[in-house]
């Protein structure tokens, strides 16, 4: 029985926004599920379905065994949902928020401390604070604490990670992971590649449609092209002579290095043959490596060939 | 839960400095300043004398003009040309002018005419000014007439008017000021700030976090509506102690009468705050739009000038205009005592007001898209 079931979900902002064009998932109980897309991709607006704050143009989809469309009402009694934008009154304290929220679901913070205790244990020093005084990362356990308040079956969270600094994001994944132990389904959007592989499952959204759902190490598997690392003194202009290769399928800056994905009629020693070619055009202090994709370099080939 | 609601929006306001200040502020001064201002009561017309005659009599006449608060004789003019200029220079306001012969045809014959010109860009300055004009002029016939032993059958008619204004009987434009300014600084306060209300929620985005739970739409408008309520009977008491400190004016009829008959008023008026907050996205759009529909509601309800003398068109918008009833119950009970018999047919439309504003209200709020 799954948690969360959606099938073939579309939604038009007008007609020329197409947020959505038709999206299936299903999201088991104690499953962590990850949204991963750069932004504009759709996100926001699944989401915002699924927590039936919109309503789809076509498709069907579930929370719990309830209706979206239907069944509003028990949906909202049985969910969480923390939107990207913090959305907490700012000129309230945490005690404030955290107390409105709970009365908002007929419930109050002593009986569900223990439900938020590991976040907002964290964050009670600073009760009498106003949230919109709060550092980036003390917001988002904030946002988190009122969003499990009443206890969710299912948690939404809206790139929650988006502004928050990497060693509170660590925290905060460490804290998800903690929350699925304890049986929550999450499901959780982010543009960061990185955090993808903390999911237990993935679906890589582009333009309003999944290019593939799968685990972080399903969709690393299936990878099947030659990957290789190109590192070099001139890097603007090896991009370019590298794109206009025709070995190579597509390339990418990288950090401080550029990934190639090569065509697959390649021959064993590419390196060797890119390593003289390059050489040949002046390119003589190049490293080139073979190396393992990773979710980014997946989703990079993956956008290139849904294109 | 409505109670919760409730103490937050009053916890925000707290923490709002300057709400804070503006709501207890606005009506104080409104109450302190325009009781001054808005008075239809024509003083000081400046007269620009052209006398022909250069008699006692006329230089009696100009006395007597003169002595009055009314008028001032800012200029005498040697000619027409000269009087034409003064009034359209702006020197002066009216012309009195005195023909040659003035002294001799009514001691004679005792009649006389003399011309009284106006500049009527200000018109109810002109008509004011020329009937003050008049009636001066006729009292001073009447005395001349008097003094030289005559009895004024042909002038007078032998009967003098004497009015009596019942409920404000030196007519002092303030008193019935003071009832339609209270009732215009509510409307303010009580519409601007809902309006603002449900769309700033929307602009910081908590309103997001407030749909995705079961809250009901009523106890949504609800709590959003009652804190209105309160400040607006604040307001309304402000105002009041104001009026009755600075200008000694109170209520004549009952005072729990009126806060029970403004409550429907409020309420409706913070409703349609809340309906425009719910329509709009951004608080620049709501902004416009209340203070548009603010405008219309001033100016429609008869606080300004007369309904009857509107087009009909005109009065239809008066006749569902909320303020109408209550600009029109406040005066009554400030000023003539009425009782709650004789509000009902101005309570009824308030009541019907609210309740169709509330419910247009809730059911506008839309939790989802």
């Amino acid at each position: 029985m799954f948690t969360v079931v959606a099938e073939d979900i579309a939604k038009s902002y007008s007609r020329k926004v197409r947020a959505l064009k038709g999206v299936s998932l299903s999201v088991d109980k104690g499953e962590l599920f990850g949204l991963i897309g750069p932004d504009g991709a759709g996100k926001t607006t699944l989401f915002r379905i699924l927590t039936t704050l919109i309503l789809p143009d076509s498709g069907t989809a579930s929370v719990c065994g309830y209706d979206i469309v239907k069944d509003y009402k028990e949906i909202r009694k049985r969910v969480g949902y923390m939107p990207g934008k913090f959305s907490l009154y700012q000129d309230l304290s945490v005690r404030e928020n955290i107390n409105f929220f709970a009365t908002l679901f007929g419930t109050n913070l002593k009986d569900n401390y223990e439900t938020v205790k590991d976040i907002y244990s964290q964050i009670e020093p600073f009760e009498r604070r106003k949230a919109g005084a709060l550092s980036g990362g003390m917001k988002q356990k904030l946002a988190l604490s009122c969003a499990l308040i009443h206890r969710p079956d299912v948690l939404f969270l809206d790139e929650p990670t988006t502004g928050v600094d990497p060693v509170s994001r660590k925290e905060f994944w460490a804290m998800l992971k903690r929350l699925k132990e304890q049986g929550l389904s999450i499901i959780v959007s982010t543009p960061y590649m990185d955090e993808a592989t903390l999911c237990d499952r993935i679906a890589l959204i582009r333009n309003g449609s999944f290019m593939d759902t799968d685990s972080p190490s399903g969709i690393i598997s299936k990878f099947d092209r030659t990957l290789l690392s190109v590192k070099g003194s001139r890097m603007p202009a090896l991009l370019k002579a590298l794109r206009a290769d025709d070995r190579v399928h597509s390339c990418f800056a990288f950090g401080d290095t550029h990934h190639i994905v090569m065509n697959k009629s390649v021959s064993a020693d590419v390196i060797g043959s890119l390593h003289s070619s390059l050489l040949a055009r002046g390119f003589d202090d190049v490293e080139i490596k073979s190396i393992a994709p990773n979710i980014e370099d997946c989703y990079m080939y993956l956008d290139t060939i849904n294109r | 839960m409505i109670k919760y609601l409730i103490e937050k929006e009053f916890k925000q306001i707290w923490r709002d400095r300057f709400l804070l200040v503006l709501i207890p502020l606005l009506p104080a001064l409104v109450m302190l300043v325009f009781p001054w201002a808005t008075t239809m009561e024509i003083k000081s017309v400046n007269i620009s004398v052209l006398d022909y005659d250069h008699t006692p009599l006329s230089a009696k006449l100009i006395n007597k003009i003169s002595s009055t608060s009314y008028f001032n004789i800012t200029a005498v003019a040697m000619n027409k040309r000269e009087a034409n200029d003064h009034i359209s220079s702006g020197v002066a306001d009216m012309v009195i002018e005195i023909p040659n012969g003035f002294e001799k045809e009514l001691v004679n014959d005792r009649t006389s005419s003399l011309m009284v010109l106006a500049n009527a860009v200000n018109g109810s300055k002109a008509g004011f000014g020329t009937s003050y004009l008049n009636a001066i002029i006729i009292d001073f016939a009447a005395q001349m007439n008097f003094a030289q032993g005559a009895i004024s059958l042909n002038t007078m008619g032998g009967i003098s008017v004497e009015p009596y204004y019942w409920f404000n009987p030196s007519m002092d434009y303030k008193i019935p000021m003071i009832p339609a300014l209270i009732v215009l600084i509510v409307t303010l306060l009580v519409g601007f700030l809902p309006s603002m209300n449900i769309v700033a929620e929307k602009e910081s985005g908590t309103i997001e976090q407030i749909n995705v739970t079961p809250v009901s739409k009523f106890a949504f408008i609800a709590g959003k509506l009652i804190p209105y309520w309160i400040i607006g009977v604040i307001v309304l008491s402000i105002a009041i102690l104001v009026s009755y400190l600075m200008f000694g004016l109170q209520p004549k009829g009952s005072i729990f009468l009126l806060y029970g008959i403004s409550i429907f008023f409020i309420l409706g008026i913070s409703a349609m705050g809340l309906l425009i907050s719910n329509y709009s996205s951004t608080m620049q759009q709501a902004m416009f739009t209340m203070f548009f529909l603010i405008i219309i509601i001033i100016l429609m309800s008869g606080i300004l000038t007369p309904i009857s003398s509107m087009p009909e068109w005109a009065q239809v918008i008066a006749a569902i205009n909320p303020m109408t009833y209550f600009a029109e119950i406040m005066k009554l009970i400030y000023l003539k005592g009425s009782t709650l018999a004789d509000l009902m047919q101005y309570i009824y439309p308030l009541v019907v007001f609210f309740v169709i504003i509330f419910a247009w209200a809730m059911l506008s709020y839309r939790k989802r898209g």
